[in-house]
């Protein structure tokens, strides 16, 4: 493997183990509200947060290339608060990122939020437990699985991520050119050996990973008989 | 009432029956081009083309694959000749269509001088081009540079685009102050007409020569051979001249 894949590799683990933690501190009380309230909003707050699903990559970065651009109002808005543009930045892919991987975090989580039910907050409250130590006793050990499943999603999909950084990243080494861009120019350059060990190496990596997941999840292991 | 309605589909069939139907793979930059020198084709010859848009590489990776396309205008001379070779394009049909010409441009009026000097006096962050292992222009804007002896010191500021498509569209969004596009996106007979620019002139890089063949699966088709005809002829030229590319 050259140097240059190797950078790309590294550079995509960083992006989306960056994201997958932005994601989860995010979601985890947009999550919960969406679990929990019974407020108008929560029809279309919910839809906007699964729309990143409905628009194809290229698409949606091509008009985030065009908001975050110097005439967009995401683009002046940054250049206003001294941060410069995010175009073809490692902050703009996390940006990025996170609201191609928005879903994929958001409703794993709500769902299991929402199988938890009524029952086990109303138990910790009549033992005195405030809303925070119910929170942090009670709902994450039971959304557990929830947390795994949005965990791997959301790392998957932006190591899969291609289409929104092809518009947005400038395929810049070290800085953009993430392991799905340096497959792909592998590809166009015609030089398909390379090519070859990237995506293989990616999908053993990528099957590795979910085999452990499925492994730790509650239930995952097979039953051993005896 | 439904033999009114069928009419016209049963003209269509009737025309397919004496014309032929010849499908083409285009670099994504000879796009616009292409469809007006089709348009006069079709209205000619009678023949039907139906064009499909895409990069070179990619063209490359389809054809070797069994893609349907029967005519191959590629962004390079490269692609053709290494078809050829492989057995994968018919010997002997190979030509250059068209020769592109490198642009330096910018969106904003008066940002580009028109001897290219703001390439020295800097006063940007981002200059974008074309990914040079994959697209000409690409290429042929690092050969620019690199006569000009200011690869070392742009590289910083390179954005690399995945095609010269994209490479105007980081442009044209002012997402980079200035990058190297082809004549063709941003001028009309030869001038540019937005924004602002220098013509790279033809000896600071190699030709960037276009070349087209003719695919296996079109050999014995006669809309394929007649297209291709059609586009070594005068009125083809005209065209592709007015887009901007030298013959």
């Amino acid at each position: 493997m050259s140097e240059g894949d190797l950078t790309a590799v590294w550079l995509t683990v960083k992006l989306a183990s960056l994201t997958t933690v932005l994601l989860l501190l995010i979601c985890t009380p947009l999550a919960w509200w969406l679990a929990r309230t019974r407020s108008r909003w929560k029809g279309p707050i919910g839809a906007i947060v699964t729309l990143p699903l409905v628009l194809p990559p290229a698409v949606l970065g091509f008009y985030l290339l065009v908001l975050m651009g110097p005439e967009g109002p995401v683009g002046r808005l940054t250049q206003a608060l001294g941060l410069g543009l995010l175009p073809f930045t490692f902050a703009g892919l996390v940006v990025a990122s996170i609201i191609y991987s928005l879903p994929f975090v958001a409703q794993p989580l709500q769902q299991a939020f929402e199988a938890i039910g009524d029952r086990p907050l109303e138990a910790a409250a009549t033992l005195r437990a405030g809303p925070w130590d119910t929170f942090f006793t009670v709902v994450l050990p039971l959304a557990r699985p929830g947390f795994i499943t949005a965990s791997v999603l959301g790392f998957a999909h932006t190591v899969g991520e291609f289409g929104v950084i092809l518009m947005i990243g400038g395929n810049i080494p070290g800085q953009t050119q993430v392991l799905s861009m340096a497959i792909y120019n592998h590809v166009e350059a015609m030089d398909y050996a390379s090519a070859h060990w990237l995506a293989g190496g990616m999908l053993a990596f990528s099957f590795l990973v979910l085999l452990l997941v499925n492994h730790f999840k509650p239930g995952g292991r097979p039953a051993r008989h005896g | 009432m439904l033999r009114h309605l069928l009419a016209p589909f049963a003209l269509c069939l009737a025309g397919f029956a004496y014309a032929g139907e010849v499908v083409v793979a285009v670099a994504a930059n000879f796009a616009a081009p292409m469809k007006r020198i089709v348009a006069e084709f079709e209205r000619e010859t009678g023949h039907q083309a139906t064009l499909a848009f895409g990069s070179t590489g990619k063209f490359y990776a389809q054809i070797k694959n069994g893609a349907p396309f029967q005519v191959f205008l590629a962004a390079d001379d490269i692609t053709p000749a290494r078809l050829e070779a492989e057995g994968d394009a018919v010997a002997g049909t190979r030509f250059t269509y068209a020769i592109g010409r490198l642009v330096l441009w910018s969106a904003r009026p008066g940002f580009i001088d028109d001897r290219g000097e703001v390439l020295r006096t800097g006063g940007f962050r981002r200059l974008a081009l074309a990914n040079p292992r994959l697209a000409p222009y690409g290429a042929a804007a690092i050969e620019t540079l690199t006569a000009l002896n200011l690869t070392e010191t742009l590289r910083p500021k390179f954005v690399t685009a995945d095609n010269i498509a994209q490479a105007h569209q980081f442009v044209a969004s002012g997402n980079a102050e200035l990058g190297f596009v082809a004549l063709a996106q941003v001028g009309q007979d030869g001038r540019i007409t937005a924004g602002s620019g220098w013509i790279v002139p033809p000896h600071l890089h190699a030709p960037i020569r276009q070349d087209a063949v003719l695919l296996p699966g079109g050999r014995d088709n006669p809309a394929a051979v007649a297209l291709l005809a059609y586009l070594r002829g005068d009125k083809a030229k005209a065209v592709i001249r007015s887009f901007g590319y030298d013959l």
